[in-house]
């Protein structure tokens, strides 16, 4: 055992790159659930944003095009989530299911050309002289656009909802949906671009993997990482930063467990592998103090002439 | 116009039917059953491969069908079952899980033929077979000695079962042998399949001075990170992983099932089949070795090459004594080779490699 | 201008009708995805839903349904009753692992002795797995708030490491030549959960889903512990009133869930896949969620749900063989079922206006 071949400067840079799909998808899904919406479909969306990006980078050869088809293809999946949701106004537990079983499988029909390929790479940003401070330099100014606008993403959705007009109206929409509607607010046409927002965000939370973390695609390549994204809004009890510190914690956790690996020390790998999902268990334990509950008619199902 | 078209397939037909069909028995219907999706890109990617050559090779006088994404118990067994009842003459089951099931249902179907992949239980209409990866893992063990700098080499395993752990003991032992101030870290993943854990896996083995990574896991992360961290050396695994060549991958190790399935498959036709338990290695070409890149330096290569074909004609066994546990035991004598019953099971560390095998 | 009127009352009459709508749409629009893949859409359909029914082996496909459809059941009424309330157990996935653990543990202890209380004492292990593991969010959501998707949805990777911890260590195998897996059950009489008449997929699996249909039936429309149930997921405030105690209700509703989860996963490994191996689960715990919706929350709407989802995977396994159809055509195709089932329910409670609406 050998506890100093662990850098913790490297450590941190790396739970950044990891937690940025977990990230971007939790970022979206708590926006849609601030619109009073519960989609359980990251997963799906996730899966196609993969694939959609994927594919667009291999053949324009832009992963930048790429990370913006996934997002296309993340918001049009949800499309249909809101079509059943918010018109057929379909339960959203099961229609969140339902998605996730449709966007593997579709995904793995629109990727049957693309197993083996090699994506383009997405260039990290050149800071210049920055990426070579001491410590600052290796965690913040290293990694590649798309993870810096993961980060932009968070405070523009915390700005938004907390500053803003159309903030506000998105929460009065995931508060009281009667009341929202009573005061002229379009509930269903606001919550489906909330549900829209969310695929796109999920779309390039998976393009993140098959482009960036992987970069490769195979089939059900997300494994798990959309469910993970859902239980995080619940873990930051809906609010924007506490996603992000949720984010960083299961990603650090993660890596510190392999880094603990490779050093050789001596706890059953088996119990490491479970220590992120047990550990954040715990830390909602300890936040549980904290009584902000979710948005009020988070999950129900709305109709205008109730 | 309509005529020739007539006789023309009916003398396709008759053509046919003087071969293959000589016992009136119309195409020989092969099945597979796969535990993951065709478009894995690793494991299920090279057997289905694999099926792909059964057709082209024998045209007309097979049909092959498969099923993906079975999962082991119940589901192989139905999925199995409806194949022999749709007409199935042969059929490879080809996930470790899928042994009770093959066992169960070949007792239903005695005249269907049954091919258990990596399992130890045979019956009359069960044969078994397997690949020796360990061979293919001495040959980058070589390497991995000889091109290490920094003498850390990581090694991504999935679970630690005997097959995982032949290939760690293998690599390590050749490594040593060429370098023996070579250290390995190991990192286990505990999943069969999440590219992105593995991608995880590799950046740490290489922050952690790893400046060579084996990985025991199919997908390609781990050369993406090799080649984004830019003086570190990878080797493909299951599949070439040639677009990653000449480095940092410099090499792999394929698994090529496509001539075992051939010969099988013929072995069905003409009658010949019986029960069998194959484990063949890099000799019969179920293991391959992909092409050494031109960024190995050329002596390394030459004896890496030569390794490979001593093994091959079977002069050189990659576990030859004298060897010594973990723990210091006695294993192998000098010049003592390790017996297949030993080298299935295995479920212990050679000398000189640290850390415990997760239990 | 169309719009949405609410039924004073779910009608009845689309009630049985809009499954019917919803399959038949998801005929017409399968049928496009097939002929897109260039395969014939009538034969696929007819090998998804025809073959397994009434084809040439349906005498053997019939009882698989029953093997595939258990444990979907057996889970789904468990879950149900929760949804009901109001309480949301997604880590069904993770007590069918316990309750296959302990079930199974409890069974390879004994090993080799023969004894009709083996198996018994097997079904209490994996009730109790199941139960305990479910314990777990229940207690934390009594006692600190905690929410329960999240902490049972993490327990499930959590069960998923143990599952691969037990396989590799204490439940291995001892003459399995250092191979994953535990013992084989159905080698060991006194644990195997066979077939009651052989050959006709009845297993133990099939009689418990079954006595928790009617118990599921009877609690809900007779007994007041349902009452409860039913009031606090429709109107939390009022079941304060009418002296529903919440905690007591979260413990009754996570913990019967959990059981029956943790019973489906012992069923599941003593009979049908026999052994304890790391991929041992293989998504039980969350198809049951979309059966439990899809019945409606309603325990003979769930059997028949568990059924079509059963019928869907084996006509679709039998579609891949015969036709060459990728799983994840076959994926697709059960997505597009349930979305139009989800859809189309709409109609039982809703009716459709056309003409001017009065005031939104």
């Amino acid at each position: 055992m050998d506890l100093s071949v662990i850098n913790p400067i490297l450590l941190i840079a790396a739970l950044m790159s990891a937690a940025t799909p977990i990230l971007l998808a939790a970022t979206g899904e708590l926006v849609v659930e601030r619109a009073g919406v519960l989609n359980l479909g990251v997963e799906g969306m996730m899966i196609l944003g993969a694939i959609c990006g994927f594919a667009i980078a291999v053949e324009t050869g832009s992963p930048l095009t790429g990370f913006l088809a996934a997002a296309a293809g993340g918001a049009l999946l949800s499309l249909l989530f809101a079509l059943l949701t918010q018109v057929a106004l379909a339960n959203q537990v099961a229609s969140g299911l339902a998605l996730t079983l449709f966007g593997l499988g579709l995904s793995a029909l629109l990727g049957q050309g693309y197993v083996g390929v090699k994506p383009p790479r997405m260039p990290d940003i050149n800071f210049g002289f920055l990426t070579d401070i001491p410590i600052t330099g290796p965690i913040l100014f290293s990694h590649d656009p798309v993870l810096y606008f993961g980060l932009l993403l968070v405070a523009a959705v915390w700005a938004t909802l907390k500053f803003t007009r159309v903030g506000l109206i998105l929460r009065a929409v995931g508060e009281n949906h009667d009341a929202a509607h009573a005061l002229g607010y379009k509930v269903v046409r606001i919550r489906t671009l909330a549900i829209m927002f969310g695929g796109a965000c999920a779309g390039m939370g998976g393009a993140y993997i098959s482009l960036i973390r992987v970069p490769q695609w195979t089939e059900g390549m997300t494994a798990g990482v959309g469910w993970i994204a859902l239980a995080l809004v619940v873990f930051a009890s809906w609010k924007p930063w506490r996603v992000l510190l949720g984010a960083y914690l299961f990603g650090g956790i993660t890596q510190l467990q392999l880094n603990l690996q490779g050093a050789g020390v001596a706890i059953p790998v088996e119990y490491l592998a479970m220590s992120p999902y047990i550990i954040t268990i715990v830390v909602l334990v300890i936040l549980s103090a904290d009584k902000s509950a979710a948005p009020g008619s988070l999950g129900r199902t709305f109709h205008a002439s109730h | 116009m309509k005529l020739t078209t007539l006789l023309a397939s009916a003398a396709v037909a008759l053509g046919l039917a003087g071969g293959a069909y000589a016992d009136g028995h119309e195409k020989t219907k092969v099945g597979f059953v796969f535990v993951g999706p065709i478009g894995d890109g690793g494991w299920t990617y090279e057997h289905n491969k694999g099926r792909l050559a059964v057709e082209e090779a024998l045209g007309d006088a097979v049909e092959t069908v498969y099923v993906e994404n079975v999962a082991e118990g119940p589901d192989s067994e139905r999925v199995m079952t409806q194949m022999a009842l749709d007409g199935a003459d042969l059929i490879f089951t080809t996930s470790f899980g899928y042994m009770d099931p093959t066992i169960n249902i070949a007792k239903k179907f005695p005249d269907v033929k049954f091919e258990h992949a990596t399992g130890y239980k045979r019956a009359d209409n069960v044969s078994t077979y397997s690949a020796r990866f360990y061979e293919g893992r001495a040959i980058q063990g070589h390497i991995a000695g000889k091109m290490t700098k920094s003498n850390i080499i990581g090694y991504i395993g999935s679970y630690p079962i005997p097959e995982v752990i032949r290939g760690i003991n293998s690599a390590f032992i050749h490594a040593q042998k060429v370098n023996p101030d070579v250290e390995f870290r190991i990192v286990w993943a505990y999943t069969w399949f999440d590219p992105a854990k593995e991608a995880d896996a590799a950046k740490v083995l290489i922050e952690q001075g790893a400046d060579v990574v084996l990985q025991h896991t199919d997908s390609t992360a781990p050369q993406a990170a090799a080649q984004e961290a830019g003086n570190v050396v990878t080797f493909g695994q299951a599949s070439d992983m040639g677009q990653y060549a000449p480095f940092p991958r410099v090499s792999s190790i394929i698994d090529d099932w496509a001539p075992y399935y051939i010969a099988r498959t013929k072995a069905v036709m003409d009658g010949t089949w019986e029960s069998t338990d194959t484990w063949d290695g890099i000799g019969p070409g179920m293991v391959g070795i992909g092409e050494i890149s031109d960024a190995v330096p050329a002596d390394v290569k030459e004896e890496a090459l030569a390794m490979k074909a001593a093994i091959a004609d079977g002069s050189y066994h990659p576990f030859t004594g004298p060897l010594k546990k973990q723990d210091g035991s006695d294993w192998l004598a000098d010049g003592e080779v390790a017996d297949d019953g030993t080298l299935a099971g295995m479920n212990f560390y050679v000398e000189g490699l640290t850390g415990e095998i997760p239990q | 201008m169309i719009w949405l009127e609410k039924r004073p009352q779910p009608s009845r009459f689309f009630a049985y009708v809009t499954p019917l709508l919803a399959v038949l749409a998801t005929f017409l629009f399968g049928g496009l995805l097939f002929a897109a893949l260039g395969k014939d859409p009538v034969q696929s359909i007819v090998t998804i839903f025809w073959e397994p029914l009434f084809g040439e082996f349906a005498f053997y496909y019939r009882p698989q349904l029953l093997i595939k459809g258990a444990p979907l059941v057996l889970i789904a009424i468990g879950l149900s009753l929760g949804f009901k309330a109001g309480i949301w157990n997604i880590g069904a996935e993770g007590q069918y692992i316990m309750g296959a653990l302990f079930g199974a543990g409890m069974g390879l202890a004994f090993y080799p002795a023969e004894s009709v209380l083996i198996f018994p004492a097997m079904v209490l292990a994996g009730a109790f797995g199941g139960w305990i593991w479910a314990m777990i969010p229940a207690l934390l959501k009594v006692r600190f708030g905690t929410n329960e998707i999240l902490v049972s949805l993490m327990l499930v990777y959590v069960a998923e490491q143990f599952l691969a911890s037990m396989s590799l260590g204490l439940l291995k195998n001892p003459e399995g030549f250092g191979f994953p897996g535990s013992r084989n059950l159905q080698q060991y009489d006194s644990a195997h959960n066979a077939e009651i008449i052989a050959g006709s997929g009845m297993h133990w699996g099939v009689v418990a889903a079954l006595i928790a249909v009617i118990f599921a039936y009877v609690l809900l429309a007779r007994h007041r512990l349902g009452f409860a149930v039913r009031v606090t997921g429709e109107a939390p405030r009022a079941a304060r009133f009418a002296g529903v105690n919440p905690s007591r209700l979260i413990l009754f509703c996570l913990g019967t869930s959990g059981m029956l989860a943790g019973l489906a996963g012992l069923f599941e490994v003593a009979g049908p896949a026999g052994q304890v191996s790391i991929d041992f689960n293989v998504g039980y715990g969350f198809t049951a969620i979309i059966v439990a919706f899809l019945g409606r929350l309603h325990p003979v709407g769930i059997v028949l749900a568990g059924l079509l989802m059963a019928l869907t995977y084996i006509g679709g396994d039998i579609a891949q063989s015969q036709l060459g159809l990728p799983a994840a055509a076959i994926q697709v195709f059960q997505g597009m079922l349930l979305f139009f089932l989800l859809a189309l329910d709409l109609f039982t409670n809703y009716r459709l206006r056309f003409g001017r609406a009065e005031t939104v």
